[in-house]
């Protein structure tokens, strides 16, 4: 036995260093365009449209005071304020409709959970285009096109699934025996649920939050169709540099980081649980 | 929702004389799952059978005193226009070709993790950043800064080893879409098989290892057929995700230089020429596909979804 962890621990060693390496190199090469993105945005227009590229030409924040509108053009606050706006009110809905319902697949299951569980995610399963022009002819008629309330509807039935399914699997985790001993003891309910689930729970439902923050922030098809001039989302407002305009790189770097960084935080925020709620719960 | 489960937990621990009826106990416990339920169906369920109702009848909005019921003209036209089958061709390519290579790239990676070395989590944290990257800011960085022909990033490192100057969204266009995908889906795909690989049991690879396996023979009969679930459930995943994508194909080409896939060409045909029925067709069309690719990924996720219940 400790002739074979010898050798292993020897294979890991010589190999290992190569292969650690290996990894290093594929995370600069995965990384080196977000890097490009940071660094070109605090290059000058002309320092930012040359080849070969000038890695090291003087930082300058121009390109954040053009994003945000101080050389005339649009101003991207109203865009960030309605997705901060989609995103929060979205997600707390989210939270309203799915933890009653988590609960009822988890801690006290209706009959056939199962199937009820494999409901929701099928819906999820059913493309945005499905039912996109139907979506647009009635908000035409009931004049709530360009209306935010609108998108934070939507987004909420994109992530409830998503929802419903994290958080089933966080709430199986509370051990069922100790919300019998609590009831035996005669807790109420809202106690054992603030004293005995929420604690178990609440990391899940932390980061089902976040995720579902993540995908209403960046979503854009119902955005542009949905909205226009008043309710524009971020990811809208970016679309407006899809075509060139001149020298404009820096701009569009700080636009795409500054657009990017909730998204980054709250992905890196949740990251353990990521996968948990990006496959819907179906891997731990 | 607090007042309604309150009672049957009473009742359950009440003697059986004050127990309300069976019906009512059990319309108590559904109660909790009825708003979310209601919910999806009322957003999701509805306007795809409007969907369905207008896909059947040959209605261009700008002409809307037209309109009439024509049956399965409109699927004729789908399937016999050249664009729109193009465009099928297009989603089913970009689709299978994205998920593949991110797959093979994310198990690459994943493998590389799952051992330890100096930083990993560093290089874990790295990886995933592409991922977190707001879809539309993604195409646009590799749209305007690595891809442009004349100062982006590609073209300026090629410039240094003395290489070609390529346009590449002209050149090589559902490449470029793809390649920008690949970046972005490689790290979701990684997370997942990275997962797969640490719910390995350890205590079966160090028995086989004692045995004198190899690391190959390990990885071919241990590690791969123990990974085949996670990498379906990637595959398939990706691929629900992916055959909806609009936001590369919008932001990179706009749908041009033969790149628009069925969602983009969905859009296209009710926001710009107005052809309701068309777009309701072909929305259908989308959603036959991905029930396809769904019903294999549901069986997946309810295999994986046993085993966590019953272990």
């Amino acid at each position: 036995m400790s002739s074979t962890t010898a050798t292993s621990a020897r294979r890991t060693g010589r190999s290992g260093l190569g292969l650690g390496l290996v990894a290093w190199l594929a995370g600069i090469v995965f990384f080196l365009p977000i890097a490009w993105m940071v660094l070109t945005s605090f290059h000058s227009e002309a320092d930012a449209a040359t080849n070969p590229p000038s890695f090291a030409a003087p930082l300058t924040l121009d390109g954040y005071r053009e994003f945000f509108g101080a050389a005339g053009g649009a101003s991207p606050w109203p865009a960030l304020i309605n997705s901060t706006v989609a995103s929060l009110a979205s997600t707390l809905f989210v939270l309203v409709l799915a933890l009653p319902a988590a609960y009822a697949l988890s801690i006290r299951p209706v009959k056939k959970w199962t199937d009820v569980l494999f409901f929701f995610l099928s819906t999820k399963m059913l493309p945005a285009v499905a039912g996109l022009l139907p979506l647009y002819l009635f908000a035409k008629n009931a004049g709530l096109l360009d209306n935010i309330w609108l998108l934070v509807v939507l987004y909420t039935s994109m992530n409830l699934p998503i929802a419903v399914w994290m958080m089933q699997s966080f709430l199986a985790e509370v051990p069922v025996a100790v919300i019998e001993a609590a009831r035996v003891d005669g807790a109420p309910l809202p106690v054992i649920l603030a004293r005995v689930v929420a604690p178990i729970a609440l990391p899940g439902i932390a980061a089902t939050s976040l995720i579902c923050f993540i995908f209403s922030w960046n979503e854009l098809l119902f955005a542009r169709v949905l909205t226009g001039v008043v309710a524009e989302t971020a990811p809208v407002f970016l679309t407006g540099f899809i075509t060139s305009q001149g020298l404009f790189l820096a701009k569009v770097c700080a636009a795409s980081l500054v657009v990017s960084l909730p998204v980054l935080a709250a992905g890196f925020a949740a990251q353990d649980k990521l996968v948990q709620g990006l496959s819907l719960g179906a891997v731990k | 929702m607090t007042a309604t489960t309150t009672a049957p937990l009473a009742a359950d621990s009440a003697p059986a004389l004050r127990r309300p009826p069976a019906r009512l106990r059990a319309w108590a416990t559904r109660a909790p799952l009825l708003p979310a339920l209601v919910f999806m169906i009322v957003v999701t369920q509805l306007p795809f059978v409007a969907t369905l109702v207008i896909s059947f009848f040959d209605w261009n909005a700008l002409y809307p005193k037209a309109r009439r019921f024509t049956w399965f003209d409109n699927y004729q036209q789908v399937l016999t226009d050249a664009d729109l089958r193009h465009s099928v061709w297009v989603t089913v390519l970009l689709t299978a070709s994205v998920v593949v290579a991110s797959l093979v790239l994310g198990l690459a990676l994943a493998l590389l993790l799952d051992r330890k070395f100096k930083g990993r989590g560093v290089v874990r944290t790295l990886l995933i950043a592409p991922f977190l990257v707001v879809p539309v800011a993604a195409a646009l960085l590799w749209k305007h800064v690595l891809y442009n022909p004349e100062y982006g990033l590609l073209n300026g490192l090629l410039h240094y080893v003395g290489g070609p100057q390529p346009d590449w969204v002209s050149n090589t266009p559902l490449l470029a879409v793809e390649a920008s995908l690949v970046w972005q889906w490689t790290p979701f795909m990684m997370l997942i098989l990275l997962a797969g690989l640490q719910s390995r049991d350890q205590q079966q690879i160090e028995a086989a290892r004692v045995d004198g396996a190899s690391d190959w023979q390990i990885f071919r009969h241990l590690t791969l057929p123990h990974l085949r679930r996670y990498l379906e459930l990637g595959a398939l995943l990706g691929s629900i995700y992916i055959v909806q994508n609009f936001d590369a194909v919008f932001t990179l080409t706009s749908g041009g230089l033969g790149t628009a896939n069925l969602p983009y060409t969905v859009y296209q045909s009710f926001y710009q020429a107005h052809e309701n029925g068309l777009a309701s067709a072909a929305g259908v069309l989308v959603v036959i596909g991905s029930i396809v690719i769904a019903t294999f990924a549901l069986r997946v996720v309810s295999s994986l979804f046993r085993e966590e219940v019953s272990r």
